[in-house]
């Protein structure tokens, strides 16, 4: 493979600058190493043509002196974001062949600022799964395999394409989403830096729908720096979303590489869950180290409801995604298989087009929102919510931000835990309270374990912090000096 | 709480997804698991606790009561399954 598709982002975007190659060889390197690694299944749709497009429209940009940000920087995105006139499925057969006449606000900031499109990456349906074998387009293939084993593994989900695609050198970056941990776990199991910024940091308007209150967009990339350069790219108020913040976006990138030394960093006791494998806690004990070597003071803190909030999460969450899937009544767009009648139509054209989990989910949301279980679920798990979200407010009166594993193992076999649904959903056990409280947290790749397979680290922050989470990844990147990459085999 | 082949039955119907009637006892066994799972947020006291409905501590914006966006029949139906004289198309409603 070129050596092109081995640069950062950074490192990409400073070749550009110097004219070292122009975007349309960069984007040509890229779009070889996509059609090669076909047997991941990480692009559902490849768009070759626009990529050259949008390459060589950037190239006449730059010898025009008007370079973006981000210009001639190819990225893969998430299919949960809608494009315009490019297929956009959320990985459902509900959507067909739906063609967003659209573009969704995120992904229209990476264009303003010069990115290139190289097609829609695979994720779990409607972004509900946790090893992308949810997707109606089957699953992904993590790049990653155990020391002298050929057992498909998962790449972790939902943002399971995006993960894989950056770590199997793909793509410089990649667009991602996240209700419950969909950008850190595919992160952590991948080796990849990923983050969901703050609640409200990023514009929902054009992407497709899950969990209104908790969805929230963030990018995954091979550096902390390139995450800070795309996450900076993407954030901003949109009057087209009513919860997007009208705050000012800081200049993420410079907060990298910032001394860290003085802060106060929180481990909370209630994360050393049982059942957890040695290496993972040895794993947080060294990251504690490294931040400590940081100039960081350690905090022991304690979040009391943290084992609450998965089952809160799997009220709230499927409560919201039963309310949201009600458009998908096969009239406007997408899948319509006729029945008898309006009602039957409805109902074939449902039970054909959502898969299993997503069925499962709309059930169980519709169930709790049902008259006389209102009160008992989704009532109690709103106000669980309250508790979890006050426990932060609590630690964060003492530190300035928290250390955490990132996933309770590496990633495991495709297949391994798909007939047991609370097996899976236990995946998000330490990144789903961060959506519950709307914090930002960031997933760095810290080691390996004895299988030779990455494991992260989680740093969570304060609302709007994303900064200081930049400066700590920072920091644990430059300690941990992750190099181990996966060995091409596909 | 466990559920039964009647509740799956009842809220298949309720989210308009055709269930048939071989998988409503499965269906109700694994969706009795997780209620089960869930039961633990008993264990939590929220005596007095305000229900947490957004994590965005902004007031929804206002904006001035105008048109600003549509008038683009032909990008709405784009994607219709069926649409015909710039109207969608669909089973009849009304007996």
């Amino acid at each position: 493979m070129s050596e092109l598709t081995k640069l950062t982002l950074k490192a990409a975007l400073e070749g550009l600058a110097a004219k070292s190659f122009s975007a349309a060889e960069l984007t040509q390197a890229h779009m070889a190493a996509v059609e090669a690694a076909r047997p991941l299944n990480a692009f559902i749709l490849e768009t070759p043509e626009k990529a050259l497009d949008m390459a060589k429209a950037s190239d006449a940009r730059r010898a025009r002196g008007e370079a973006g940000p981000l210009d001639g920087a190819p990225l893969g995105i998430k299919d949960l974001f809608c494009t315009e006139g490019v297929r956009s499925t959320a990985c459902s057969k509900i959507l067909g062949n739906f063609q967003p006449t659209y573009e969704s606000t995120v992904t229209a900031n990476l264009w303003r600022d010069g990115a290139v499109m190289l097609g829609k990456l695979n994720l779990d349906e409607f972004a509900m799964g946790s090893s992308n074998e949810t997707s109606a387009f089957g699953p992904v293939v993590n790049p990653w395999r155990a020391n002298g084993g050929n057992a498909k593994l998962t790449p972790g989900g939902s943002s399971g394409g995006s993960a894989a695609a950056v770590a199997a050198e793909l793509c410089l970056g990649a667009t991602a989403t996240d209700t419950g941990g969909s950008i850190r776990q595919p992160a952590a199991f991948t080796g990849t830096v990923g983050i969901k910024p703050t609640y409200g940091r990023c514009s929902r308007w054009g992407i497709v729908a899950f969990a209104s209150s908790l969805d929230q967009a963030g990018p995954i990339a091979r550096t902390v720096e390139d995450a800070a350069i795309l996450l900076k790219s993407m954030s901003g108020h949109d009057v087209k979303d009513s919860t997007s913040l009208d705050v000012e976006v800081p200049d993420f990138p410079s907060f990298v590489g910032k001394s860290v030394k003085g802060l106060r960093i929180g481990v909370p006791k209630e994360y050393r869950v049982d059942n957890m494998p040695p290496e993972i806690e040895k794993l947080w004990e060294q990251g504690i180290a490294w931040l400590k070597e940081a100039g960081c003071e350690i905090v022991e803190v304690s979040l009391p409801h943290t084992k609450y909030a998965l089952p809160a999460y799997y009220i709230v969450a499927p409560a919201e995604a039963s309310s949201n899937l009600a458009r998908y009544d096969g009239m406007r767009y997408g899948l319509r298989v006729d029945g008898a009648n309006l009602t039957e139509t409805y109902e074939q054209t449902r039970a054909e087009g959502f898969g299993d989990e997503v069925k499962r989910r709309i059930l169980i949301g519709t169930y709790v929102l049902s008259a006389g279980y209102y009160d008992a679920y989704y009532l109690k798990a709103q106000k669980v919510r309250r508790r979890i979200a006050d426990d932060f407010d609590q630690a964060f009166e003492k530190v300035d931000a928290l250390l955490t594993p990132t996933a309770p193992s590496a990633a495991f076999a495709l297949g391994e835990k798909s007939d047991d649904p609370v097996a899976m959903y236990l995946n998000d056990i330490f990144t789903v309270t961060v959506n519950l409280a709307g914090l930002p947290g960031m997933s760095i790749p810290a080691g390996v374990d004895a299988n030779g397979l990455p494991l992260g680290l989680q740093l969570i922050g304060k609302a709007l912090d994303e900064g200081t989470l930049f400066s700590l990844g920072g920091a644990l990147e430059k300690a941990a000096d992750f190099k181990a990459k996966p060995q091409p085999w596909w | 709480m466990a559920i039964d082949a009647a509740t799956v039955r009842k809220v298949a119907k309720l989210a308009r997804i055709a269930e048939p009637e071989d998988r409503l006892e499965p269906l109700a066994r694994e969706l009795s698991g997780i209620l089960n799972w869930i039961e633990q947020l008993n264990e939590v006291d929220t005596d007095g606790v305000e229900p947490m409905t957004s994590v965005v501590h902004q007031g929804l914006p206002m904006r001035e009561d105008v048109v600003t966006d549509g008038g683009d029949p032909d990008k709405v139906l784009s994607n219709a399954p069926k649409s015909a004289g710039g109207f969608f198309v669909v089973p009849k409603v009304v007996e």
